[in-house]
C-alpha cells in the first residue's frame, strides 16, 4: 500500500514537470510533403533532406538557440487543393503558430501567396513558385531565393552562347523548350521569348501534359525540326521519359538542359548509360561529403531518427531539401537576433528572411563549405543572387558534378519582366508597393 | 511523307501500349459487368512486385515473373473473398465504387511493401530506337514498342483460344451473357470471378512490364488507366479485338493531331484529343466499334 502511495505522490509531483516540458516554446515548422502520388519519387528525398537537417539541429544543438523545432508534416500528394488544406490545418499549430511554409509546388505557392499576407506567415518558395515574387516591395511575405526560373532561363541561354562561341552566335540557332503544361512549366516562356527577340534565336515551344508518360509526338517534332539545343521544364515521370526519348532519337545529351527540378538521380537512372552527359541547372553541390552530412548521420541516423534511407543522403533532391532547411533555420536565427527573443512567430521570421545574409564563412561554420552560393536578401530583392550553374550526369560513375561557373542572370531581361508582372499583380490585388530604403 | 509515316507508325505502336491496359478492363467488364477502376493500379502493383522480387529478393527474372503471377492470382482470390462476394447483385455503380476503394488500397499496399522510389525494370526487353529502321528508312520506332505489339498480338491469340476453346472460357462467356442462366447450369460465379480477375491481373502484369520498362516503375504508372479509357469508349467495353483496334485508332489520332494540329492551338492536345475522338465515335456507335449492341425491350 505504501509503495502505491509513493508511486502516486511521485506521479503527482511529476505532472508539473511534464507539463513544463510540454508547454516549452517550440518553433513550429509545417512541412508540406508529398510522399505519395505520382510525384512522390521527387517529393520524398526533398522532404527527407529538409526534415533530417532540422532534426539534426534538434538532436545536436537542442534546436535553434536552444529552442526546439517542431516539425509538422502534412501530405499534399503534389495536389494544390490538399496543399491549401494542409496550410489551413497547420497554420495555427503550436505556440508559435506556423512560422514558414515551403510548399514545394508552384500551384500551391500561387494559392498561398494571398493567404500569407493575411495570416502574416512567410512563404519560402525556394527557386520555384511565382517568379515576380522576387519583388519584395509587392510581395513582402514571399521569398524565392537563391534564384528564379527566369534567372535560370537566362543562365541557360548564356551557357548555350558560351558553348556556341559567344552571344552573337545565338542568332539563327533553334532552341526548343519542352515543358510541363502547368503554371510551373510555363514560367520560363516569357523570359525565353524576350531572350529570343534580343539574341535572335528561334524558340520552339512544346508542352507536355501531366504526367508526361507518353511524349512520342513531342520528340518526333524535335526529330523533325532538329533544334540545336533543348531545354526542359519537367517534373516527375516526364523527366525520365523525356531523357529516354531524347536518347532514342539520338539527340546529343550535352545539348539537353533540364531545369533544376529535372536534374536528380531519379530522372537519369532509368535511362541508363544513354543519359550520360545530360545537363541541368543547379544552385548547390550534390554528394554527402560535407561535415553537415556527417552530423546528420551521427545525430539523426545513428539514433534511428532519420526520415529516409541512410545510403540516399546526399542525392540531389535530398541536398535541395537540406539547403532549404539550412536557409530557413538561418532566417529563424536572424529573426531571434533582430527581435531579441526566441519566442518568434511568422511575422518575426519574415524580418529574419529579409535580413538573411549567409556568406561563405557562415556556410563553413554550418558544415557546408562551398556547398552553395552566398545569399543576401534585402527588402526589395527576395530573389537574392540569382546565380545558377550547370551540373552534368556521369552515367558510369552514377553521379552529378557541377561543370560550369555560377552565372549571373541577365537582369536586363528579367528585371523589366519582374517589374511588369509584379505591377500587374499589385494592380489586380490592390496592393500598394511598400517603400524600401 | 516519311515523317507522316513515322508519326503514323509511332501512333500505332503507342496505341498498342494503351491497348495492353485496356485489355484488363475489357476482361473484367466482359465477365462481370464491373468497370474496374483499379486496373491501372493493378498494373503498377504487379510491376512493383516484379521489381521487388528481383531487387529485394534477388530472384532471377523467370522466377520473379512466376512469383508475381502467383501474387496476382492470390490478389484475385482475396478481392473475390473480401470484396466481390459481398456485393453480388448490387448496382454496377456500387461495384464501381468498390473498385475505386480497391485502387487506393492497392496503391497504399504497394507503397508500404515496395516504397515510392523510381525503380528500373530491365527484364531484357530491347530498348531504344530500332537502328535498322533509323539507318535504312530514317524512321524512328522504339524497339520496346515493336516488342509490345508482338506481345499484344500473342496475348490476343491466347485470350481468343482461352475464351473459345477451353471449358473455363466457355463458362466465362456464359457468365458474361447471363449470370442467372449460368448459375442455373451449375457454373460457380465465385470461381469465374477469381479466374477472370486472375487473368486480368496477369494482363496487368504484362502492361506494367511494358510501361515500367519504358519509364521506370513508379506511381505515375497507375495513371496509364486514363490512356485506356478513350480506347475502351471507342473499341467497346466488351471486345478484345476492340481494345486493340481502338488503341491503334486512338494512338494514331492523338499523334497526328499533336504533330499537325498542335502548332496551331498551342500544343498539348494529345490527352484531350483522344477523348474527343472517342466521344465523336460515341455519337454514331454508343456501344463502341466492337461492343455488343444493347437492345432494351420496353
Amino acid at each position: 500500500m505504501k509503495s502505491i502511495t509513493k508511486t502516486l505522490v511521485a506521479a503527482l509531483l511529476a505532472v508539473p514537470l511534464l507539463g513544463g516540458t510540454v508547454s516549452a516554446y517550440e518553433l513550429t515548422i509545417p512541412t508540406l510533403d508529398y510522399r505519395t502520388g505520382p510525384y512522390a519519387p521527387n517529393g520524398i528525398p526533398f522532404a527527407n533532406g529538409f526534415s533530417d537537417y532540422l532534426t539534426m539541429l534538434n538532436e545536436r544543438d537542442g534546436g535553434i538557440n536552444d529552442t526546439k523545432i517542431n516539425l509538422v508534416p502534412c501530405e499534399t500528394a503534389y495536389n494544390t487543393k490538399r496543399g491549401v488544406e494542409c496550410y489551413e490545418n497547420t497554420k495555427g499549430q503550436g505556440d508559435s503558430g506556423a512560422l514558414v511554409y515551403q510548399p514545394l509546388s508552384t500551384g500551391i505557392t500561387y494559392q498561398l501567396i494571398p493567404k500569407s499576407s493575411v495570416d502574416r506567415i512567410p512563404i519560402f518558395s525556394m527557386g520555384y513558385g511565382r517568379t515576380s515574387a522576387a519583388n519584395g516591395k509587392v510581395f513582402p511575405w514571399v521569398f524565392n531565393f537563391p534564384a528564379t526560373y527566369w534567372s535560370q532561363a537566362t543562365v541557360f541561354v548564356q551557357y548555350i552562347a558560351d558553348k556556341e562561341g559567344g552571344m552573337d552566335k545565338l542568332k539563327g540557332k533553334k532552341i526548343a523548350l519542352v515543358y510541363h503544361n502547368s503554371a510551373y512549366g510555363k514560367e520560363p516562356i516569357r523570359t525565353l521569348e524576350s531572350a529570343a527577340a534580343k539574341f535572335g534565336f528561334e524558340l520552339m515551344l512544346l508542352p507536355v501534359d501531366h504526367p508526361g508518360q507518353e511524349q512520342k509526338a513531342t520528340w518526333l517534332q524535335i526529330r523533325k525540326e532538329r533544334p540545336d539545343w533543348v531545354m526542359m521544364w519537367g517534373w516527375g515521370v516526364m523527366n525520365q521519359v523525356a531523357i529516354k526519348e531524347a536518347a532514342s532519337i539520338r539527340f546529343p545529351m550535352d545539348h539537353f538542359i533540364g531545369v533544376w527540378w529535372s536534374g536528380s538521380e531519379n530522372d537519369v537512372i532509368p535511362a541508363g548509360d544513354k543519359a550520360d552527359g545530360y545537363l541541368s541547372g543547379a544552385f548547390h553541390q550534390p554528394g554527402d561529403n560535407f561535415p553537415a552530412h556527417d552530423d546528420i548521420k551521427k545525430h539523426v541516423y545513428d539514433k534511428g531518427k532519420g526520415h529516409g534511407e541512410r545510403d540516399r543522403i546526399g542525392e540531389v533532391l535530398y541536398n535541395r531539401g537540406l539547403v532549404a532547411a539550412m536557409w530557413t533555420s538561418e532566417a529563424v536565427r536572424k529573426a531571434m537576433e533582430i527581435h531579441g527573443t526566441n519566442k518568434i512567430k511568422g511575422v518575426h521570421l519574415r524580418d529574419g528572411f529579409e535580413a538573411l545574409d549567409v556568406d561563405e564563412a557562415r556556410l563553413k561554420e554550418l558544415g557546408l563549405p562551398n556547398f552553395t552560393i552566398p545569399v543576401k536578401i534585402t527588402c526589395d530583392n527576395h530573389e537574392g543572387p540569382g546565380k545558377v550553374a550547370l551540373q552534368q550526369w556521369d552515367a558510369k560513375a552514377k553521379k552529378w558534378s557541377i561543370v560550369s561557373k555560377f552565372y549571373d542572370p541577365l537582369r536586363d531581361i528579367t528585371g523589366p519582366l519582374i517589374a511588369e508582372d509584379s505591377a500587374q499583380y499589385a494592380k489586380e490585388n490592390n496592393v500598394v508597393p511598400r517603400i524600401c530604403n | 511523307m516519311t515523317f507522316f509515316i513515322e508519326v503514323t507508325l509511332s501512333g500505332l505502336m503507342a496505341g498498342v501500349m494503351y491497348s495492353l491496359v485496356a485489355l484488363g478492363f475489357v476482361l473484367i467488364f466482359k465477365a462481370s459487368g464491373i468497370f474496374n477502376f483499379a486496373q491501372g493500379v493493378m498494373a503498377l502493383f504487379a510491376a512493383l512486385t516484379l521489381v521487388g522480387f528481383m531487387d529485394e529478393f534477388g530472384m532471377p527474372i523467370w522466377l520473379a515473373i512466376i512469383g508475381t503471377i502467383a501474387v496476382m492470382i492470390a490478389l484475385a482470390w482475396v478481392i473475390e473473398r473480401v470484396m466481390l462476394r459481398h456485393l453480388v447483385n448490387q448496382e454496377p455503380i456500387i461495384l464501381f465504387m468498390a473498385t475505386i476503394g480497391l485502387a487506393y488500397v492497392l496503391e497504399g499496399l504497394g507503397d508500404i511493401l515496395w516504397g515510392s522510389d523510381v525503380k528500373m525494370l530491365d527484364i531484357g526487353i530491347p530498348q531504344g530506337a530500332s537502328d535498322w529502321m533509323l539507318d535504312t528508312f530514317d524512321i524512328y520506332i522504339e524497339k520496346l514498342e515493336i516488342f509490345a505489339a508482338a506481345t499484344a498480338a500473342t496475348l490476343v491469340i491466347f485470350l481468343a483460344i482461352f475464351f473459345q476453346k477451353t471449358r473455363i472460357g466457355r463458362a466465362l462467356r456464359a457468365v458474361a451473357d447471363d449470370h442467372q442462366a449460368a448459375l442455373s447450369v451449375g457454373i460457380s460465379l465465385h470461381t469465374i470471378w477469381v479466374i477472370v480477375w486472375s487473368v486480368s491481373g496477369i494482363v496487368a502484369l504484362v502492361a506494367g512490364i511494358m510501361w515500367g520498362s519504358k519509364s521506370g516503375v513508379q506511381f505515375s504508372l497507375s495513371l496509364i488507366a486514363l490512356k485506356a479509357l478513350p480506347v475502351l469508349i471507342l473499341g467497346g467495353f466488351t471486345s478484345v479485338p476492340g481494345a486493340i483496334i481502338g488503341g491503334m485508332i486512338i494512338g494514331v489520332g492523338e499523334k497526328l493531331a499533336e504533330v499537325y494540329l498542335g502548332p496551331f492551338v498551342g500544343g498539348a492536345l494529345e490527352n484531350w484529343f483522344a477523348y474527343m475522338l472517342a466521344l465523336a465515335f460515341l455519337l454514331f456507335r454508343p456501344q463502341g466499334l466492337f461492343g455488343e449492341r444493347i437492345i432494351e425491350r420496353v
